[in-house]
């Protein structure tokens, strides 16, 4: 069995679709994309190289907006980790209780995560919507026609307008997860704790949430480098605009190569977002390690 | 476990989840009604409401008229194409990064956890070159192939932790009935690894259904385009007649809400092992 085990052809025939794959499509790309990024290049004619210039560029021109698209993603961030994690870590808490309902509630939150980003940006485009959008048509029968705004056209409500429908998108997931974890906590502990009189308050916060903490770790990461790839719902409700207002790096991105045949300045972007969402990963993983210890 | 009463904290914890409740199905319920309504009710007359007549009219309207019945078929295929892909070429790999005997494991191993963490959409551009200098863009395969690509990290993932628990005495046996490792790969492991198969299909279900970077910039031509892709155009075909629209947003959902429906469990199930495993 040993030799059969080991038995080289074989290897190569199971590993040889998988390995052509990864190659064509994801290591070639990495290394083209690292090659481009150090051209200047529009894609018909013949690139110069000229090392450094576009990382430069991308921090340096106050015309191409990368900086701006970095601050934007933070913002992301910042909001995924500030209000929908909390959010998600709320339910999955109440839910794990093993409540009337649970797993309706389960279900039902969980179905906005399930959605095309399509179908999700045109009904939120639609919700949005100047004249006849349900945001505006709600607020003027109200009478608040003062607070009434084209929302996304608007350079001062356009990020947070697309904002909210990523966290609203993704709230269930989370929740998911980490009522997944939740259940997963032997069910003893939380009894013994509720013998000794633990209120649902002390519960939640000495006995739930410290066993939690790998899977909100995991959580954490997820939502911070899934911010420095949002690119769906931004694309479809403004594509950036207006003025850059919701750019984010792979909007930049896009525009920059499809749009305006920056094809070498558009690969830098391409090599810094995946840069960023490496070291993202590695310095929270380390960061949360320490957390653990103290 | 403790009773529920009926305190005030418990009444406000409903009230809550109610309210959550309408947040999260709110946008599905109105584009439910919009799709059977026409712009006078949309625009003001019946804003939120069941619709006063239902107009089936915007479904036959969009499906005949516009090409989403091709759009929907061409999302069938890709979609199948990429589940049916990713699973065989997830499974014969981790099979020889599990089970078989070789220099370079660890490696390859490494390299499946690096297609874990690159975004899909930093490869584009390399992508669309290497397909326009193949002249495939506007085909099946400029879709299926990158698709498969980027599902199939984490397909090896799911596939390695069932694989590991597949006992080696089962192998060991048929073995020594002499079956070939291809035969006991085929007969012995392949039918224990249906669970891992439909954790795979779901989520490679998900991604390639809802995809839209590659799906908008690989094709052009309406004949390959994707439902995705196609209701971007369609509203932008249809920007007055909003009816049509939702129309097509129905059709574009139902698929998923109806496998939800039947496999609520499965699918929770599935995503949270890739998160843990992510």
């Amino acid at each position: 069995m040993e030799k059969a085990r080991s038995n080289v052809v074989a290897i190569c025939l199971f590993m040889l679709p998988a390995a052509a794959l990864f190659t064509v499509i994801i290591i070639v790309p990495i290394i083209m994309s690292s090659y481009y990024s150090l051209l200047d290049w529009d894609g018909i004619t013949k690139g110069v190289f000229v090392g450094l210039e576009n990382f430069v560029q991308l921090f340096k021109s106050k015309t191409a907006g990368f900086p701006k698209t970095l601050f934007n993603v933070s913002v992301l961030a910042l909001l995924s980790v500030v209000i929908q994690l909390p959010l998600a870590l709320f339910l999955a808490i109440v839910l794990g209780r093993g409540i009337k309902g649970e797993v309706f509630f389960l279900s039902v939150f969980f179905i906005p995560v399930l959605l095309s980003t399509t179908v999700i940006g045109q009904l939120w485009s639609k919700i949005y919507n100047p004249d006849y959008g349900i945001l505006n048509v709600t607020l003027r029968a109200l009478g608040l026609d003062h607070l009434t705004k084209v929302w996304l056209g608007d350079q001062k409500t356009a990020l947070i307008a697309v904002f909210i429908p990523i966290l609203w998108q993704y709230v269930g997931y989370h929740m998911l997860i980490m009522y997944a974890g939740i259940k997963s906590i032997s069910p003893e502990l939380r009894e013994a704790a509720r013998i000794d009189g633990a209120t649902e308050g002390q519960l939640a916060r000495y006995v739930t949430i410290p066993l939690l903490k790998p899977v909100l770790r995991t959580s954490i990461i997820f939502s911070v480098t899934g911010s420095l790839k949002a690119f769906d719902l931004i694309y479809i409700l403004t594509n950036g605009g207006p003025a850059h207002a919701s750019e984010v790096p792979s909007t930049l991105m896009v525009s920059m190569i499809f749009n305006r045949n920056r094809y070498g300045f558009g690969s830098a972007i391409a090599v810094m977002i995946i840069f960023l969402c490496f070291l993202v990963a590695i310095v929270l993983r380390k960061l949360m390690k320490t957390e653990e210890v103290v | 476990m403790k009773k529920m009463k009926k305190s005030p904290v418990n009444i406000l914890l409903y009230a809550f989840l109610g309210l959550w409740t309408a947040i999260q199905l709110f946008p599905l319920y109105w584009m439910l009604t919009f799709s059977l309504k026409d712009n006078n009710e949309i625009f003001g007359a019946n804003v939120i409401g069941i619709p006063h007549v239902w107009r089936w009219e915007n479904y036959t309207s969009v499906l005949t008229r516009g090409k989403v019945g091709t759009y929907f078929l061409n999302s069938v295929l890709v979609t199948g194409a990429t589940i049916v892909l990713t699973s065989i070429v997830a499974l014969m790999a981790t099979y020889a990064m599990t089970r078989m005997i070789w220099k370079g494991r660890r490696l390859a191993n490494n390299i499946v956890m690096l297609g874990l963490t690159v975004p899909i959409h930093t490869a584009i551009l390399p992508i669309f070159i290497i397909l326009r200098s193949l002249k495939m863009t506007n085909s099946y395969q400029a879709l299926i192939v990158p698709y498969s690509a980027f599902a199939l990290a984490m397909a090896i993932m799911i596939c390695s932790s069932l694989m590991e628990g597949i006992p080696r005495e089962l192998e060991e046996a048929a073995f020594i009935d002499g079956c070939s490792i291809y035969g006991i790969f085929w007969r012995i492991i392949l039918p224990l690894m249906r669970p891992a198969i439909a954790t795979i299909s779901i989520f490679t279900y998900l991604q390639s259904w809802n995809e839209l970077m590659f799906a908008t910039i690989f094709i052009s031509d309406s004949n390959y385009r994707t439902l995705t892709v196609g209701i971007q155009t369609l509203s932008g075909s249809y920007t007055t007649d909003w009816g049509p629209i939702g129309a097509a947003l129905v059709v574009a959902t139902f698929p998923t809400l109806i496998i939800y429906a039947f496999m609520s469990n499965k699918i929770q199930e599935s995503l949270v092992i890739g998160a843990v495993k992510g």
